[in-house]
């Protein structure tokens, strides 16, 4: 048997290279998969950080050696002090992304992005439901769409689309590739929702069959095949359907560190939900300890931490054991493999989910209605005791 | 044929392809390429090339400067080498 202590890696801490900056939880949409967490209605708008403390934690991420930023939401459009966070990002060598849905998106707005230095746009087709269905005919979302890929195209930005896809909208991926084109889209990411936050509660009427899979990603490839270098696509299968996991955020407290609208920091956008974990906030400690010697931080590195199969596997430095909030969400133990990985005892949780999932949605007998995301559900769900830690019926 | 099968030649006039940014990071202690979403971290040869590569000076005076600053002799090779991967790889425009 291996002894752990010659099998572990020293984690040797490298810099926080990408600071996403979630600014608002504030947001028009209601998406059915969203990921921020179901209990976010608690951050109540008088309690975001104020503009002063967005510009100090940019400037203690980039001294910190920060490099990529990306501020995301919500909808990040909702603060007014954007344009002014970009600004001093861009002229602290950050290289500056915007994560948006494009609602609110003027042509005032984007002119000011511009000359604050903004370096890229990821414009995403978010609500599932009734923006899809605008979408897939040309309605009001579609043009308000085209006018804001219009807009990013005419500044210079490369014209990068994010498409959430799900067992709702798996189905029309040919429509959605086209509608793409029209766009003048030069990438397309096409990842199936992950199961967090409300994808999770949501998980039964999300997660597509195999053979909804399948169907997609051939689609995807002969799409490939007729468009060529004209616009590159990415197509991102649920984790669930893997035998191992993914590598979480590219390891705990490796490379990401996101800021919550509240100024809590994490190792990625839902490790808030781990029980016994303290994470520090912005207000109170500077981010250079945050990242190198807070406990938050420090608890999953490497791979100390870990338990059998994990400890013992040869391929842990694959994936550092998958995802810490999968593996609490579905076995109770945030110390133990992620579900996805077939040497989990507890792989069973994820075939029963697959199993439902290959079920047709006209044979099933129990429906359940879809929960949209609203500040009004969170509030339930808050209520119900249910929000943060919630494992799926 | 795309250019970038064509070997480079000494006359020609590298440049950091529009969408990479380069830039030295203190942290890092090296030139990074920024792209949306990514960065590649150079090694420091690449770096002394890419820094170089600003559409004005041809492949030949990069090659003299680096032989200079560094006292080196017979970088051309080394040169050439790194820039059709660069050019494969889009970095860098010529
Ligand atoms: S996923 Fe949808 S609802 Fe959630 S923040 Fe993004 S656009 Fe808003
Ligand atoms: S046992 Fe753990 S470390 Fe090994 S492959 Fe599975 S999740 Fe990864």
């Amino acid at each position: 048997m291996n002894t752990p202590q010659t099998s572990q890696t020293t984690p040797q801490i490298g810099p926080p290279l990408w600071l996403l900056a979630e600014i608002t939880y504030r947001c028009p949409l209601h998406c059915v998969f969203c990921y921020n967490p179901t209990d976010f209605a608690k951050t109540a708008v008088d309690n975001e950080l104020s503009t002063d403390d967005w510009l100090r934690v940019l400037r203690e991420a980039r001294a910190a050696g920060s490099v990529q930023c990306g501020f995301s939401g919500g909808e990040p459009l909702l603060r007014d002090d954007l344009e002014i966070l970009v600004a001093e990002a861009h002229r602290l060598g950050f290289y500056t992304n915007l994560l948006t849905s494009g609602v609110g998106l003027t042509e005032t707005r984007i002119a000011r992005l511009k000359q604050a230095g903004l370096a890229h746009i990821q414009l995403s087709f978010q609500d599932s439901t009734k923006e899809l269905n605008d979408f897939l005919s040309h309605t009001r979302t579609f043009e308000l769409k085209q006018h804001v890929a219009h807009l990013i195209k005419s500044n210079g930005w490369p014209m990068v689309l994010n498409c959430v896809i799900h067992r709702l909208n798996i189905d029309y991926i040919d429509k959605i590739i086209e509608m793409a084109v029209e766009l003048g889209a030069e990438y397309l990411e096409l990842a199936n929702n992950q199961y967090y936050s409300w994808a999770l509660v949501n998980r039964d009427q999300l997660l597509p069959s195999r053979e909804q899979l399948q169907r997609a990603e051939r689609i995807t490839n002969e799409y490939r095949e007729k468009f060529g270098d004209r616009i590159r696509m990415f197509f991102v299968v649920p984790d669930y359907y893997e035998t191992r996991p993914k590598k979480c955020m590219n390891g705990w407290g490796n490379v990401f560190l996101t800021v919550t609208p509240d100024g809590t920091a994490l190792p990625c956008h839902t490790a808030k939900m781990l029980p016994g974990l303290r994470f520090p906030n912005v207000r109170e400690m500077n981010v250079k300890d945050i990242w190198f010697d807070s406990e938050g931080f420090n608890r999953y590195r490497g791979d100390g931490w870990m338990k059998d199969p994990c400890r013992t596997c040869p391929e842990k430095e694959n994936d550092l054991g998958g995802c810490r909030c999968q593996a609490c969400m579905l076995t109770g133990d945030p110390a133990n493999a992620d579900p996805v990985c077939g040497k989990s005892a507890m792989r069973g949780e994820i075939e029963k989910a697959i199993a439902y999932a290959q079920i047709p949605d006209a044979e099933r007998t129990t429906v359940k209605p879809l929960i949209f995301r609203d500040p009004k559900e969170s509030r339930r769900l808050i209520e119900e005791g249910t929000a943060a830690e919630r494992q799926p019926a | 044929m795309s250019d970038a099968a064509v070997g480079t030649t000494l006359d020609a006039k590298p440049r950091v392809s529009r969408q990479f940014r380069l830039q030295w990071e203190e942290v890092q202690q090296s030139w990074v390429l920024l792209y949306p979403e990514g960065m590649v971290r150079l090694n420091r040869s690449a770096g002394e090339i890419m820094k170089r590569s600003d559409g004005i000076a041809t492949v030949q005076e990069i090659v003299a400067d680096l032989e200079r600053s560094f006292g080196a002799e017979g970088l051309t090779h080394d040169v050439l080498g790194f820039i059709d991967l660069a050019k494969k790889q889009r970095w860098i425009e010529v």
